[in-house]
């Protein structure tokens, strides 16, 4: 049996001359929440698509729970997925959408209320989808996503519309789904909370894959920044200087200078701008967050 | 393949579409099945294009049906639009890729869609004879036309023929509505594009070359409906035309947009 609940080699898409995906090869363990992060325009929905079988690959080879990708019909009975945003039927219920298909899919009808409750629409389930909100039409999505109980379910930015309260209750199912052994497959632009759900990462820039691994290596092998704050950009400048002077990368962003460097050096610092007659209103040793790694290795921003 | 066709029904179903739609085609049915009747005297004819049919006509076995069989093409045209709609409109809400996650074979899903769609239609048709041939049975002594022969063997027999003709004529509409859906994967692009060269274009056409009539898809399909040219009329299409000029239209349209719906990506 497969230990992997994705497995991609050289996948590639080409449309015209444009490669969309090029060459991405990555794994994703089974029974793990793999985060898949990369700018606007990087690949990842094609790749989903590829994987779905909605779009044929100019290339390379996949597995999804140990079926090759040439046969979606062998494994997409236990795969749930949303992509690119909720799709339903506007004049039909949000229960008539989910009915609809279960049918389609050959699943019970009986899983439908159950499933409207969990993700928080039991009470709207005779409402029109045309008059949901966003975040309610994010939530019946999540819902198809789980009808066939799911050994593996793709989301596509599943928290676009929700509201705070609605993005923890995503993040709470998730990490209970993945405890119960789904493998969850998860693109977001919310850095923040894939950095909070996801023990494994794939990150995509430009159609390649730049980095795949667990989220904690990447973190480990993240150069430590000392964040300094003066009391005004005359002192950020100054600051500037003797980070750079001695030796390190630095940078003014967000009214602060970021400095690469370990968290010792933040007592030299506040030596050295204590003799230079600057008073540092905050001086933070910190590792960066998944935000600032995936803008050093994406070479966004 | 039963999945999606019992999913589809799910849809086809709703009370907007079915009652609209069936409103629709008891209104239309009375209201063919009534001019026949009610403009029997009229010197500007009862029934499509002026035509007049007259008492001897309509007191023969076919005479029942005569309504039924004239509202055929319009039933083709609520087909074409119908199947055109719901084949579209997957491409237009992005439900595709949902349909297509749950079951991949698409040709399946093709084939399902088409049953379900098959099944309203035959509803639809089945209304339609219901109401105009009860008309036709209720105008008929009004009009002093006989009905005697209506209710005999040849009267039973007029009534099975033009029922199968009007199924083969409605779904071949349909199938060039859906083959319409699938090439422009929008509603009101298909719609339009069927209704608008069935109304206008075709009988543009052929009002200025009168043979391209033997041609056109939309005028084989309603030769269909109406079992051929009418009864002593020296003009008009042969039943047999139809169907073989027709069908090689609604095979080759079929057989184009299924090769396209199973080998194009999905990426809307």
């Amino acid at each position: 049996m497969s230990r992997t609940a994705i497995s991609v080699t050289d996948l590639s898409k080409k449309y015209g001359e444009r490669l969309a995906v090029s060459h991405a090869t990555f794994d994703v363990p089974l029974g793990t929440i793999c985060g898949f992060v990369g700018p606007n325009g990087s690949g990842k929905t094609t790749t989903m698509r590829m994987l779905l079988g909605l779009i044929t690959p100019t290339g390379g080879t996949g597995e999804i729970l140990g079926e090759s990708i040439k046969h979606p019909e062998k494994y997409l009975p236990r795969v749930g997925a949303m992509i690119e945003g909720p799709a339903f039927y506007p004049a039909l219920s949000g229960r008539e959408n989910l009915n609809y298909l279960a049918t389609l899919g050959g699943f019970s009808t009986n899983r439908v209320q159950g499933l409207l409750d969990q993700v928080g629409l039991g009470d709207r389930a005779k409402s029109k989808y045309k008059t949901y909100s966003l975040g309610m039409k994010q939530r019946l999505g999540i819902a198809a996503a789980l009808l066939p109980d799911p050994k593996l379910l793709m989301l596509d930015e599943p928290t676009n519309g929700l509201d705070p309260e609605g993005i923890q209750e995503v993040r709470t199912l998730l990490r209970a789904l993945a405890n119960e052994g789904t493998s969850v497959f998860v693109s977001s632009h919310l850095l923040s909370e894939l950095e909070l759900i996801s023990d494994y990462l794939v990150m995509l820039r430009k159609g390649e894959v730049v980095f795949t691994g667990k989220m904690s290596d990447l973190m480990l092998d993240q150069q430590p920044v000392i964040i300094a704050k003066g009391a005004n950009d005359e002192e950020l400048e100054r600051l500037l200087a003797i980070a750079q002077t001695a030796g390190h990368r630095a940078m003014i962003r967000d009214g602060a200078v970021h400095i690469e460097g370990p968290a010792s050096w933040a007592l030299d610092l506040n030596r050295a701008a204590f003799e230079a007659g600057i008073t540092l209103s905050q001086l933070t040793p910190q590792l960066p967050n998944l935000e600032e790694t995936f803008f050093e290795m994406t070479g966004e921003k | 393949m039963w999945n999606v066709a019992f999913s589809e029904l799910r849809k086809l179903r709703r009370p907007t579409l079915f009652l609209g739609t069936m409103g629709a085609v008891v209104f239309f049915s009375a209201l063919f099945s009534s001019l026949l009747f009610l403009l029997i005297d009229s010197p500007d004819g009862n029934s499509d294009r002026g035509r007049v049919v007259g008492r001897d006509v309509l007191g023969l076995a076919t005479g029942g049906v005569q309504g039924f069989s004239s509202v055929g093409g319009f039933l083709g045209i609520i087909a074409l639009c119908v199947f055109a709609a719901q084949t579209a409109q997957e491409y237009t809400y992005g439900t595709l890729r949902n349909i297509l996650v749950r079951q991949p074979g698409r040709m399946r899903v093709l084939a399902g869609k088409f049953i379900a769609m098959k099944l309203f239609a035959l509803v639809m048709i089945i209304l339609s004879g219901i109401i105009s041939v009860t008309a036709s049975i209720l105008l008929a002594p009004r009009a002093k036309v006989s009905t005697d022969l209506w209710f005999g063997a040849d009267g039973r027999h007029a009534l099975f023929t033009t029922f199968i003709n009007i199924i083969i004529s409605v779904i071949g509409f349909g199938t060039i509505g859906m083959v319409l859906g699938l090439l422009l994967r929008s509603p009101i692009s298909a719609i339009s594009f069927g209704v608008l060269w069935l109304l206008i274009v075709e009988n543009l056409l052929i009002a200025v070359k009168n043979s391209l009539q033997d041609w056109m898809p939309g005028a084989q399909l309603a030769t269909i409906a109406s079992g051929g040219k009418p009864r002593g009329m020296t003009t008009g299409i042969e039943y047999s035309h139809a169907l073989l000029v027709g069908g090689i239209y609604v095979a080759v349209g079929a057989a184009v947009a299924s090769f396209l719906f199973v080998r194009r990506d999905v990426s809307n």
